[in-house]
């Protein structure tokens, strides 16, 4: 049976991403034809920019390779533009007289600039900026002219005109309004960009209205006139005063448009078989002109094409950056303000740094940066997520690293940083390299640069800078996906949350209900969502969800940590870090009689026996089982240790019985899975020899009782624990403690850590939830002592009622 | 011709897990058997830095190295893109859910 025909018309950038979105999820099911009137294959537009500035060439930009059409079995006509779409025929004709029919129809063809209805605009030596054809133009006219007048003071007009003055021409910017990009910039940013265009041999007439474009002798363009009279000279004027969405051929055929060709969320137009996205659609009244808001069109396009049905587009926020080497400028949202929002400025003229933030009802709801963008894609997160930002409004124009976001120092400088710069230290991966892989494969998320380079996909410190590394290099067209939002992996678009939310409301407890209710595309998921969604089965339905060693991690399913050669380590817990001599004696034995090469005491006051055969693990358990010992988890996303210091037990400046708490601590916690490690500690006294201050909970004895402070971590990104209250007992402690604990085991998503769901959640809600409910506090605690009621030491279980063929070799003889 | 060697019982195998064989030469064979009950060998030797592979989650028709997260084909012992690499591959049956693998 023949496939289905799928046409795309237009071979742009929202349509091509829309046939690569199909493809991913549903490779075989549309023959595929694509027309594009340019002679190109699908390219980078937003980087012509560069091209002009000649910072790249044209052939560093093509995103889809003629191979990439023919491996995929596309057919491409380059160069032919369809004349006429016949409906009732189902068909479309190009201007060649080639014809093809369709079964679905997606139109992507873009938008043209707007050329200003002024006598002279046809005028050879008088062009738009929109495809290679006219930076073409533009490069070869730079070369023979002298005299460039650019009409826009827009985005599209300054990166125009800083490439023409790169090439050495003469450029002046005309621009109607009071200052440049006034649909991005307040008036003070406005100014600063001016001053440091100028600076770099720009010139500008703002309030300027262009009557006519004169024609000198040759025939080209010679002069332009404004109102008022004055004229200047002009060999070569580019028109950047906005674009029309490309919509003529679509209303010729009869499919509803209204400046755009209307969709509705599924990005349907009123023709059932027509679909189109990009800048030609008209979607609740905005038509889009940047491509963040179109690749997120061309995924729900491509749901809707592969028949699947799910998921709408309900609009974008945007931000823009400008891409002009040397400049750094950054807006989103609703930057100008008005009645009812706050404004908080940063302004140091001299410095070259101005920030502006607005807030509404305790949320930012725009912003404007100039001079110091480093923080853009952070606030846009923020705005995008709507996180409630009063508890960090005081540091907040200071930008992430003050309000003590990321570890790594010297991270604003992602545009200065040498291409020989390492930005991932755990991969080795250099500025260069990403820089390279962004640009030569078209990439634009994230996970993108993750999968090519690598960059940022092991420990994960450097993804600030990698994003800001994207952000730098190919402008607005980068935008982080909402957190809420953000699917979990390939497997789903379901975001950590949607998943969570869901596993509650219909009651799913087991992997398969889940993944058939939220019609997972994998049969049985991935390394990424298995392990999540066994952890939110475990943690929602304790005694009911099953758990299914198969979706853990190698390290959770043997209950020890692999190594790097493939052996594994053993570490016995050690409550409070406290041992015995007969303790240490059955650990000394079981080291010999397992030949283990390395004896190690760990960061959290353990002992790590390095180097241990798998096959040896369920005989070195037993030994150490019957010396009164169990597991020490120090391989689990779960409770790994509480560290003590000596305390008033016998140190001199001990308040409190800091191991005594601390074993109690550890006592109530063992075998507590959790979303991520989570790690505690106890200290007699405020000198805080346990370092309780990088704890996930950290507890500080003082005379009158304890002070708990949560979401500390020593690890990647070192974060200072918050405090979060002071008690009076060790029962308090224990309900305090527990309760935050729970919360987080209920609310976290898979591998967040306290610091980063604290992050996310903000540290007021916590308080709401643990100091200003009290019930809700007793409720969490006791949901926490519930489902750990019958825990039981894995070691142990491992080796009696679970089958423990895992770690028996089959052997052959030779 | 291939010399078929019984190796263990298909139930002897987790769904979506793994057994390790060992040889006296020639390092560890893993045998993976998946959700659908295909079973598929591979040389227990990561292309990336020599993982165990035998120990990594099984999903769909991939095994993920537990020490960096490459992906690995089962049933061709490719790497999956961006990452290359490959890794040698056995032939396995299954009859009367008996594991026979060609040595
Ligand atoms: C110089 C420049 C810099 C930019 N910088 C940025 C930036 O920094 N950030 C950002 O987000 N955006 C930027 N943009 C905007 C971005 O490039 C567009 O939003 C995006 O390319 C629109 O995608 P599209 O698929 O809707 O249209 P296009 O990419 O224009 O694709 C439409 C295609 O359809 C073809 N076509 C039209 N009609 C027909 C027909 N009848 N038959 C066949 N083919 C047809 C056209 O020739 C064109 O190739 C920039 C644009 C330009 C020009
Ligand atoms: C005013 C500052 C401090 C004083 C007076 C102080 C004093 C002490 C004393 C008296 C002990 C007990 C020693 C014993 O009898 O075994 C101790 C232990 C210790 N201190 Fe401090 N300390 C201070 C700050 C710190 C800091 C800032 C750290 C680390 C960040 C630290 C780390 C330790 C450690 C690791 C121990 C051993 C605790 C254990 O494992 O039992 N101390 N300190
Ligand atoms: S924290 Fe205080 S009580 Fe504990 S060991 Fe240090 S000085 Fe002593
Ligand atoms: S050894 Fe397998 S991913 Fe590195």
């Amino acid at each position: 049976m023949s496939k289905p025909r799928l046409v795309l018309i237009g071979n742009g950038m929202a349509g091509v991403r829309t046939v690569e979105e199909l493809l991913k999820i549903k490779p075989d099911h549309y023959d595929i034809t694509i027309f594009g009137a340019e002679p190109h294959p699908n390219y980078n537009r937003i980087l012509l920019s560069p091209v002009l500035a000649g910072e790249m060439t044209i052939q560093e930009i093509v995103l889809n390779e003629l191979d990439w059409y023919k491996e995929n079995n596309i057919t491409l006509h380059t160069g032919k533009q369809i004349a006429k779409i016949d409906r009732v025929n189902r068909k479309v004709v190009a201007d060649d007289g080639t014809e093809e029919h369709y079964d679905r129809l997606l139109i992507a063809t873009g938008s043209t600039p707007f050329m200003l209805p002024v006598p002279g605009n046809d005028l050879p030596g008088v062009i738009g900026y929109r495809d290679i054809k006219d930076t073409d133009e533009m490069i070869d006219a730079a070369t023979r002219h002298k005299h460039a007048v650019v009409i826009g003071g827009g985005l599209l007009g300054l990166e125009a005109a800083n490439g023409l003055k790169l090439r050495g021409m003469d450029v002046t910017v005309v621009h109607l309004g009071p200052w440049l990009l006034e649909r991005q910039l307040d008036e003070v940013a406005g100014r600063m960009l001016q001053k440091s265009l100028e600076d770099k041999g720009l010139k500008f007439l703002l309030e300027t209205q262009t009557e006519a474009l004169i024609q000198g002798e040759s025939g080209r363009v010679a002069a332009i006139r404004f109102k008022g009279g004055m004229q200047i000279p002009a060999d070569l004027v580019v028109m950047a005063a906005g674009i029309r969405p490309n919509y003529g051929l679509a209303e010729k055929s009869g499919i509803y448009c209204n400046r755009g060709i209307v969709v509705n969320d599924t990005m349907q137009t009123y023709d059932p078989k027509i679909y189109a996205v990009g800048e030609c659609v008209s979607h609740r009244g905005i038509a889009y002109g940047l491509v963040a808001p179109l690749f997120e069109q061309a995924k729900v396009a491509a749901n809707h094409l592969a028949g699947y049905g799910i998921g709408r587009y309900t609009g974008s926020v945007t931000s823009t950056k400008l891409k002009v080497t040397g400049i750094d400028l950054f807006s989103a949202g609703d930057f100008m303000g008005g009645k009812d929002t706050e404004e908080i400025v940063l302004n140091d003229p001299h410095g070259g740094v101005y920030k502006k933030l607005v807030i509404k009802d305790n949320k930012l709801v725009g912003g404007v940066m100039y001079g110091d963008t480093a923080d853009g894609p952070w606030y846009f997160q923020l705005l995008k997520d709507g996180r409630d930002i009063h508890d960090i409004r005081d540091s907040l124009i200071f930008g992430q690293n003050l309000v003590g976001d990321v570890g790594h120092a010297g991270k604003s400088k992602a545009a200065e940083m040498a291409d020989s710069a390492e930005v991932c230290g755990c991969n080795g991966v250099t500025k260069g390299v990403i820089v390279q892989a962004i640009k030569a494969k078209g990439l634009f998320t994230l996970d993108e640069v993750k999968k090519h380079t690598k960059a940022a996909s092991s420990c994960g410190s450097c993804a600030g800078l990698v994003e800001q590394i994207l952000a730098s290099t190919i402008g607005g067209a980068y935008t982080p996906a909402a957190l809420d939002t953000k699917p979990m992996c390939a497997c789903t678009d379901h975001s950590h949350k949607a998943v969570r939310e869901a596993i509650v409301a219909q009651h799913l407890t087991t992997k398969e209900a889940i993944f058939k209710a939220l019609e997972w595309k994998t049969p049985n998921g991935c390394d990424k969502c298995r392990p999540a969604v066994n952890y939110y089965l475990i943690s929602t339905f304790p005694h009911e969800a099953k758990d299914d060693p198969q979706s853990r991690f190698i390290n959770e399913r043997a209950h020890a940590n692999i190594q790097k050669d493939g052996t594994y380590s053993v570490v016995p817990r050690m409550w409070g870090g406290l041992t015995t001599p007969a303790e240490l004696r059955a650990i000394a034995d079981a080291a010999e009689k397992y030949n283990v090469p390395t004896v190690k005491v760990t960061g959290g006051q353990r002992i790590d026996l390095l180097g241990v055969k798998k096959e040896d693990l369920p005989k070195m358990w037993a030994d150490l089982n019957a010396a009164g010992m169990v597991s020490g988890h120090a391989y689990g996303k779960s409770i790994r240790t509480v560290k003590t210091c000596v305390g008033a037990e016998h140190c001199r400046f001990g308040t409190q019985k800091s191991m005594t708490m601390g074993i109690k601590l550890e006592k109530m916690l063992f075998d507590m899975y959790s979303p991520h490690k989570v790690k505690l500690a106890v200290s007699g006294c405020p000198r805080n020899c346990a370092e309780a201050g990088i704890k996930d909970v950290g507890v500080i004895g003082v005379d009158s009782g304890y002070e708990l402070y949560i979401g500390g971590n020593g690890g990647i990104k070192t974060e200072v624990a918050q405090f979060l209250c002071k008690v009076r007992t060790d029962e308090e402690v224990m309900e305090y403690s527990g309760a935050f604990l729970q919360l987080y085991r209920e609310e976290g998503w898979y591998l967040e850590r306290t610091c980063h769901y604290m992050e996310r959640v903000g540290l007021d809600y916590i308080k709401s939830k643990i100091l200003e409910d009290e019930e809700g506090r007793k409720a969490y605690y006791f949901r926490l002592l519930d489902s750990l009621k019958d825990a039981k030491d894995p070691w142990q279980t491992s080796r009696e009622e679970q089958p423990i063929k895992q770690f028996i070799p089959i052997k052959l003889e030779a | 011709m291939s010399n078929w060697k019984l190796i263990c019982k298909l139930d002897d195998i987790p769904q979506l897990g793994s057994r390790v064989v060992q040889r006296a030469t020639g390092g560890d064979i893993a045998i993976f058997r998946n959700a659908e009950d295909e079973v598929f060998a591979l040389h227990d030797k990561c292309p990336h830095k020599a993982g165990p592979l035998s120990q990594g989650i099984v999903h769909g028709r991939r095994v993920t190295c537990p020490l960096h997260g490459w992906n690995i084909g089962l049933n061709d012992g490719q790497a999956v893109a961006p990452d290359v690499g490959s890794c040698s591959t056995f032939q396995v049956k299954v009859e009367n859910g008996e594991v026979y693998l060609a040595l």
